[in-house]
């Protein structure tokens, strides 16, 4: 059984298709990046794919179920990262955490958790009085804490410095050892290039690319992976090639 | 369980932090009682009756909670969370986002209920305060003043297109009744005239049911209230859960 399978996915807003036909499959242990400029509908994707948003067609499954239908089900074992992660004015760290841990029947330690990503020491500090970089950490330590068989990281390391990103990748890697399954979206290609087991690339809701790194290459005929995702996303080089 | 027990706590101590709740909740209709228990002591509440002014807005005091809570408080943190997106991200979790809801009404709930207990030995203790009729007839009242006042905020929240304009209707709705439906100023004192107009509020009747009851008055006076109560808890409920939405 895979981790995610998404066919023929379709999302409109009005007479604007945000999402066209979109289709592929996650393997169990593997790291899919979703990949686009702004608005090539990689966040459409992810909310259609998680219910939070409706279909307009198609069929999506999360580890062989149905996110809508069995939607409890579902999120006891797959997490979420939004992108645009807000949380209640008032709120601490660890109060974000026990809350989150609580909705859940089986739960890790968050506070293991806020230690691997280095945060264990902002427990008692307002979530809006952390750095960027820090909100970003505890964003993907909430995703973990259902210790989740799936996860989903929407701009996974926006705002976090070198040393912070390596750090995540790191983190990221031994839990994809351990068997878990992530979709990620970023618009840092080092990262994917690093991370990612598949890639898919969108844009204006189109897979304009489907494969491995290394076949994004050899198609586009560039060395180097961000010159082939650029060859691939930028317009007037597609069009010449047509 | 676990999960509405940790909500309801963690929820409760954001509040608290904020303070307002406190404010205008609890320690406004305390004020409140002292004033009135100062300036019209234990006279009674017009000449030849059997009770107090103060036993007559017993009733009037208790209902401030329940107004800055369901209708202030409630439609506010709705519309907030969903501005903030805090209802989708708990869309996907196991729980049902209606469950945040649930919390919310809690501990508006909690709120009104601390102010009534407080309200009730500061009223007993200091200014010979009693309760004519049944203390269960009151509850009953309570209870049907809760579910009809907060299903007003449930509706102005859920429909409100963002936190901004349920601000604007959560206070259009909240300050007037405040003011003008006898919890604050006495009912009483206001004439003739401007009784028929407050009348409309929905706090007015609600209030007309607690003070019957704690005076002890024949029901039957309160038979256009309760049915009045009924039926706006009824439209703004339909409305609320017809035109919710979680973004």
């Amino acid at each position: 059984m895979n981790a995610i399978e998404v066919r023929n996915l379709t999302k409109k807003y009005g007479n604007h298709t945000a999402v066209d036909h979109l289709s592929f499959e996650v393997e169990k242990g593997q790291v899919f990046g979703l990949l686009g400029a702004n608005g090539a509908g990689k966040s459409s994707s992810i909310e259609c794919m998680l219910g939070t948003k409706k279909m307009d067609s198609g069929e999506v499954k999360l580890l062989g179920m149905d996110p809508v239908k069995e939607r409890s089900k579902v999120f006891e074992r797959v997490g979420v990262q939004f992108q645009e992660s807000k949380y209640q004015d008032l709120i601490k760290v660890g109060e974000l955490c026990e809350m989150t841990a609580s909705v859940y029947k089986s739960t890790q330690n968050y506070e293991e958790l806020l230690t691997a990503f280095g945060i264990a020491d902002k427990k008692k500090t307002y979530v809006k009085e952390l750095s960027g970089g820090e909100r970003q950490r505890l964003f993907i330590v909430l995703a973990l804490i259902p210790d989740p068989e799936l996860v989903f990281l929407d701009e996974l390391t926006t705002g976090l410095d070198a040393r912070a990103r390596r750090d995540v990748w790191n983190i990221l890697s031994q839990l994809k050892a351990k068997g878990l399954s992530i979709l990620l979206t970023s618009h840092f290609m080092d990262e994917v290039e690093a991370l990612c087991d598949k890639i898919m690339i969108l844009k204006k809701g189109k897979t304009v690319f489907h494969g491995t790194v290394e076949e994004a290459k050899t198609v586009s005929g560039k060395e180097n992976f961000e010159d082939a995702y650029l060859w691939f996303t930028d317009e007037e080089v597609e069009y010449e090639g047509v | 369980m676990k999960a509405y027990r940790t909500l309801l706590k963690n929820e409760l101590k954001m509040s608290l932090r904020g303070m307002d709740m406190v404010l205008f909740a609890v320690i406004m209709p305390i004020v409140i009682l002292v004033i009135l228990g100062i300036v019209f002591g234990q006279k009674p509440a017009f000449e030849g009756a059997e009770y107090t002014f103060l036993d007559q807005s017993f009733g009037a005091l208790c209902s401030i909670a329940i107004c800055a809570g369901g209708v202030m408080g409630l439609p506010l943190v709705i519309s907030d969370y969903r501005a903030k997106h805090i209802l989708k991200r708990y869309q996907v979790t196991p729980i049902k986002p209606s469950l945040v809801l649930i919390v919310e009404v809690s501990m508006y709930v909690v709120y009104s209920l601390a102010s009534l207990v407080s309200l009730f030995i500061i009223a007993m203790c200091f200014f010979g305060f009693r309760m004519r009729g049944s203390i269960g007839l009151f509850l009953v009242g309570y209870l049907l003043v809760i579910v009809s006042m907060f299903s007003i905020g449930m509706m102005v929240g859920g429909i409100a297109k963002n936190s901004k304009i349920a601000g604007v209707i959560a206070s259009a709705l909240y300050f007037p009744m405040l003011v003008f439906s006898g919890a604050t100023l006495p009912y009483e004192v206001m004439p003739e005239m401007m009784q028929k107009v407050v009348g409309i509020l929905p706090l007015t009747q609600g209030i007309k049911i607690l003070k019957n009851a704690a005076l002890g008055l024949p029901m039957d006076n309160v038979t256009g209230p309760v049915i009045f109560m009924l039926v706006i808890a009824v439209i703004c409920s339909v409305i609320g859960i017809k035109g919710f939405r979680w973004e």
